[in-house]
C-alpha cells in the first residue's frame, strides 16, 4: 500500500538528485573544456545553454559561471534547487525511506549549504562536483541496500531513469543538431569537445572500451542514445524505466497493459531497433525532441494512474 | 555538595532539589550518576554533548519555529543529565494518572450525554458551556467505547515538599513524545557504561502499546482495520514526531488531502486505487479536522469526517470534543470530577487554582497580580501567560484589562518553585526548573511510558519549560529496582 502523494514525492526525489548529478558533470565537464583551450567552437556555449544559465553567466569567469549553476537558488536547474527540492520532497516522506537514506540526503544538503558560505569554494569547482556527484551516488548505493526493493523504490527507479533519458537525449540534442544561423556554415565539433560530452555523461572510459580512443561524433552518438549496457545511455534509461513501470502496475494490482508501460515500452523498443546512421542522415533534432516528448508521455501517463486519478473513477472500480 | 569546581554555581535554593537534599547529599538514587559524572573531564562531557547534538541533528529530529519565514528547524536542546524517578515515586504517579484519566473519559461521556454532573451542580453548566473547546457537535454522539482521551499528556510538577502536582491535562493532541524516546536512544548511545549501572524500566515499545491502544477503538465491524496518522503536514512544529510514530507503528502518515470521504466512509487515496481507513490517529486541532464542520478555511482537515465520525464508521484519537477537559478552568474541578464518578480521593493533588469568573477569585487576583501566574484557559505552549514576579507594571496592566474584557477566559495560579535538576550548562553543573510530562495511553487497558519527556527551562531562574520559549529536554530514568 503506498500513498499517491507518498508515491509522488519519491518520484521526484530521485528526478531532482538525477537532475543535481547531470547539472555538476556538466559544470565539471564545461570548467574542464574552458581550462583546456581559449577558443572553442560553441561546444562550452552549448553546455551553459543547456544549464539555462542567463548570457551574463556565460560571459564571466569560469569560477562565477560554475557558482551560478551551484549555488544560484533561483535557478531551478542549480545543483543547490535540486538538492533543497529533492530534500523537501524526501522530508515530506520521512516515514518510507530508510533512516540511512534520509541521512545521507540531509548531510549532502548540509554540506552544500556549509559550502556555499565558504569563500574559497569557488577557486575548487571540481572539488564541489566530486561532492554533488559522489553525494548522489552514495544516495543511490544506501537506497538500494537498504530500502525494501517494493513498490515505492519503483518510483525512486522511474524518477530516476526518466529523468536521465529526458536529460541525456537533450544534451545529445545540443551537440548534434545545428541550432545555428543557417546562413553561416556550421563549425563542425572537435574531437576534444565531443571528448567533453562524453566526459559529462562519465562515459568516456565507457565509450574507448567499447570503440578506443577513437572519438567520433556518430560513434558518440551510438553510444550514447543505443547502447544497452552503458547505465547512462538513452536506451538503458528507457529499459529500466519500462521495468519500474511494470513493476509498479503489479504492485498495484492492476493488469499488465496500461498506458505508462505501454509508452515507454514502446520508447524502449523503437531504441532496442533504431540505428544511428538512419537517426542522423534523417533528422536528429527531430529525433531527440521525440524521445523528450515521449518521456513527458510517460511521466504524464504515470500521474493519470497512479498519483492524480480522478476520485469517481476509482469509486466505481 | 561535591568539592569540585564544576559545582561551584550549584545553590540550592527554596525549590526542590532533584539531585541532592536540603543539607546538599546527593540523594541515594543519584549517587552512581554523581560518581560518574565526576570521574569524567570536562573535554570529555563536552565531547559526549556534541555527540548528542550531532545525533539529533543528523537524524532531522527537529522542530519548527512558528514566526520565522526561513522555516528553520532547529534541534530541541538535550541536557546531557538524565532524571532519575524512583520505582516508588513512580508507582504513586502511576495510579494517580490513572485515576484522573479514568475519571476524565467519565466526565466527557457525561458532558456529551445526559450531564449529570452539571445538573447536580457539581461543575457548574455555564462554564462547561462557555468552554471554546467544547464541541456541541459531539452531543449524543457514540464514541466507541466510550474512549475519549486515550493518549494523554498531562504535565505535572514537583513542589518544595517533593510532591508532585498536576499543573495541566493536555487532552487534545500532545507531542513530544518522540522526544522521549529519542532521547533514551541518544543516552544510551553517550553514556553506554552508566545506563548499564542502573535498571532503568524500558519505553522502547511505546509504538506496539500505541498501535495497541489504536486498536481496542477500532470500529467493532471493523475486521482488519486500517491505522493512520493524520499531520498537519511537513510544516507542523511537530511533523518529525508525526513521522516517526507512524514509523514506530508501521502505519501510514497521512495529511488531509490523501484522505477522503464518500457517503460516510473515509478513504486514503493510494497508488492501488482508495482504500478504507478505519483508526485515525489525528495531530490536527479539533478546529482544522473537518472544514465542513469547524473552521471553512481550513486545508488540513478532511471534508466530511465529522458525519463519518458520526455515523460510527470510523474512530478518532482523540475524540472530538475532548478539549472541554483540558479547559484550565475546567481543571480546577477535576479533583471534584475524581470523587463524582470515582467516589475516590484523588491521588494526584491540582495545583491552586483561581477562576476569574468568579468575583472573590477575581478581586483576591488583580490585587496580587505580581505575585501570581495568570493563563488563558484555552491556550497551551506557553503563551498567553503572565509569570507575575518576572512581569512588568506596563504586562500586568495588559493583563488586568485582558481579565477584565473577558474573565472567564482566565485563570490565575501561585508561582510555583518547579524542582530543579541538575544540569550541564556551559561545562558546568548547574540546577534549573524542570517539569514532567507522562504519556498515557487509554485503550483495552491503560499503559503509561515510564518515566515521560522532562522538560528543562535552560535560561537560569526561567520557569518556562516550552520548547517555543528556550526551553529544553532530558531523558527520564524510572528505575526497577
Amino acid at each position: 500500500m503506498l500513498l499517491s502523494r507518498v508515491a509522488d514525492s519519491l518520484y521526484w526525489i530521485s528526478r531532482y538528485l538525477e537532475r543535481a548529478e547531470h547539472t555538476a558533470r556538466l559544470v565539471d565537464g564545461a570548467v574542464d573544456l574552458r581550462l583546456g583551450r581559449q577558443s572553442t567552437s560553441g561546444a562550452i556555449e552549448r553546455l551553459y545553454g543547456s544549464l539555462g544559465l542567463p548570457p551574463a553567466a556565460v560571459e564571466g569567469q569560469i569560477a562565477s559561471f560554475a557558482d551560478a549553476a551551484y549555488f544560484d537558488a533561483s535557478n531551478r536547474n542549480s545543483v543547490i534547487a535540486c538538492i533543497t527540492a529533492a530534500r523537501e520532497n524526501a522530508r515530506q516522506v520521512r516515514e518510507e525511506i530508510s533512516s540511512d537514506m534520509w541521512q545521507q540526503l540531509n548531510g549532502l544538503f548540509l554540506r552544500l549549504k556549509q559550502m556555499r558560505a565558504d569563500k574559497s569554494r569557488v577557486a575548487r569547482t571540481h572539488f564541489v562536483s566530486r561532492v554533488v556527484i559522489e553525494g548522489v551516488h552514495l544516495f543511490q548505493g544506501i537506497t538500494d541496500a537498504t530500502m525494501a526493493h517494493g513498490e515505492g523504490w519503483q518510483y525512486l527507479q522511474a524518477g530516476r531513469f526518466i529523468e536521465r533519458a529526458g536529460s541525456t537525449a537533450a544534451l545529445l540534442d545540443l551537440f548534434l543538431s545545428d541550432t545555428s544561423d543557417p546562413a553561416e556554415m556550421p563549425t563542425p565539433l572537435d574531437q576534444v569537445e565531443w571528448v567533453a560530452l562524453l566526459r559529462s555523461c562519465s562515459a568516456l572510459e565507457a565509450y574507448c572500451r567499447h570503440y578506443t580512443a577513437d572519438v567520433r561524433s556518430e560513434r558518440v552518438a551510438e553510444f550514447l542514445l543505443l547502447n544497452a549496457e552503458f547505465p547512462r545511455s538513452v536506451r538503458f534509461a528507457a529499459s529500466a524505466t519500462e521495468s519500474a513501470l511494470l513493476a509498479m502496475a503489479q504492485h498495484s494490482g492492476r493488469r499488465p497493459g496500461g498506458r505508462p508501460e505501454r509508452l515507454a515500452g514502446r520508447l524502449h523498443a523503437s531504441l532496442d531497433y533504431a540505428q544511428v546512421d538512419e537517426i542522423l542522415g534523417d533528422n536528429p533534432h527531430a529525433y531527440l525532441t521525440g524521445i523528450s516528448r515521449q518521456c513527458a508521455q510517460i511521466h504524464a501517463a504515470l500521474y493519470q494512474t497512479y498519483i492524480a486519478y480522478p476520485i469517481e473513477s476509482a469509486l466505481s472500480a | 555538595m561535591p568539592a569540585d569546581p564544576r559545582f561551584a554555581n550549584y545553590d540550592l535554593g527554596p525549590a526542590f532539589d532533584e539531585m541532592f537534599d536540603t543539607v546538599g547529599e546527593a540523594r541515594p538514587q543519584y549517587r552512581a550518576l554523581l560518581d560518574d559524572l565526576l570521574a569524567c573531564t570536562p573535554q570529555d562531557l563536552r565531547a559526549r554533548q556534541a555527540e548528542a547534538d550531532k545525533a539529533f541533528l543528523a537524524q532531522g529530529i527537529t522542530f519548527t519555529v512558528y514566526g520565522d519565514d526561513q522555516g528553520t528547524e532547529r534541534i530541541f536542546p538535550f541536557d546531557l543529565l538524565p532524571r532519575i524517578i524512583t520505582r516508588n515515586e513512580w508507582a504513586t504517579l502511576e495510579r494517580g494518572l490513572t485515576q484522573r484519566l479514568t475519571a476524565i473519559n467519565l466526565f466527557l461521556k457525561d458532558v456529551y450525554h445526559e450531564g449529570r454532573i452539571l445538573s447536580e451542580g457539581v461543575v457548574p453548566r455555564d462554564l462547561v458551556y462557555s468552554c471554546r473547546h467544547y464541541r456541541r457537535e459531539m452531543r449524543g454522539v457514540h464514541v466507541h467505547r466510550d474512549i475519549y482521551v486515550s493518549i494523554a499528556g498531562t504535565d505535572l510538577v514537583r513542589l518544595e515538599d517533593g510532591r508532585f502536582v498536576v499543573l495541566e491535562d493536555n487532552l487534545r493532541v500532545p507531542s513530544g513524545v518522540s522526544y522521549m524516546l529519542a532521547n533514551r536512544e541518544v543516552t544510551k548511545r553517550v553514556f553506554p557504561g552508566l545506563f548499564n549501572r542502573y535498571n532503568v524500566k524500558p519505553i522502547a515499545h511505546y509504538g506496539q502499546a500505541l498501535l495497541a491502544t489504536l486498536r481496542s477503538l477500532a470500529p467493532p465491524n471493523a475486521a482488519d482495520p486500517t491505522f493512520v496518522v493524520l499531520s498537519p503536514g511537513v510544516g507542523n512544529s511537530a511533523y518529525f514526531e508525526h513521522a516517526f510514530l507512524a514509523r514506530e507503528m508501521g502505519v501510514a502518515l497521512v495529511e488531509g488531502r490523501d484522505l477522503l470521504v464518500h457517503d460516510t466512509i473515509v478513504y486514503m487515496r493510494t497508488t492501488s486505487g482508495l482504500r478504507r481507513v478505519d483508526v485515525i490517529y489525528r495531530r490536527v486541532d479539533d478546529d482544522f479536522i473537518d472544514p465542513l464542520a469547524f473552521r471553512a478555511d481550513s486545508f488540513l482537515g478532511v471534508p466530511g469526517l465529522l458525519n463519518a465520525y458520526r455515523a460510527g464508521n470510523v474512530s478518532l484519537s482523540n475524540a472530538i470534543g475532548t478539549g472541554v477537559a483540558d479547559d484550565k478552568a475546567i481543571y480546577a474541578y477535576i479533583p471534584a470530577i475524581i470523587r463524582f464518578y470515582l467516589s475516590e480521593e484523588p491521588i494526584l493533588q491540582n495545583v491552586d487554582t483561581y477562576l476569574l469568573a468568579e468575583q472573590a477569585d477575581r478581586d483576591y487576583v488583580l490585587d496580587h497580580l505580581d505575585s501570581l501566574v495568570v493563563k488563558a484557559v484555552g491556550e497551551s505552549g506557553g503563551y498567553g501567560m503572565l509569570i507575575g514576579p518576572q512581569s512588568t507594571a506596563k504586562e500586568r496592566d495588559h493583563f488586568r484589562d485582558l481579565i477584565m474584557a473577558d474573565p472567564r477566559n482566565f485563570i490565575a495560579q501561585p508561582t510555583l518553585a518547579l524542582s530543579r535538576a541538575a544540569c550541564f550548562v556551559d561545562d558546568r553543573i548547574e540546577p534549573r526548573h524542570v517539569d514532567l510530562r507522562p504519556y498515557v495511553l487509554y485503550g483495552d487497558k491503560v499503559t503509561i511510558a515510564p518515566g515521560g519527556l522532562t522538560r528543562v527551562a535552560l535560561r537560569k531562574g526561567s520557569l518556562v519549560v516550552n520548547s517555543s520559549q528556550g526551553g529544553g529536554s532530558k531523558d527520564t530514568w524510572v528505575l526497577l529496582d
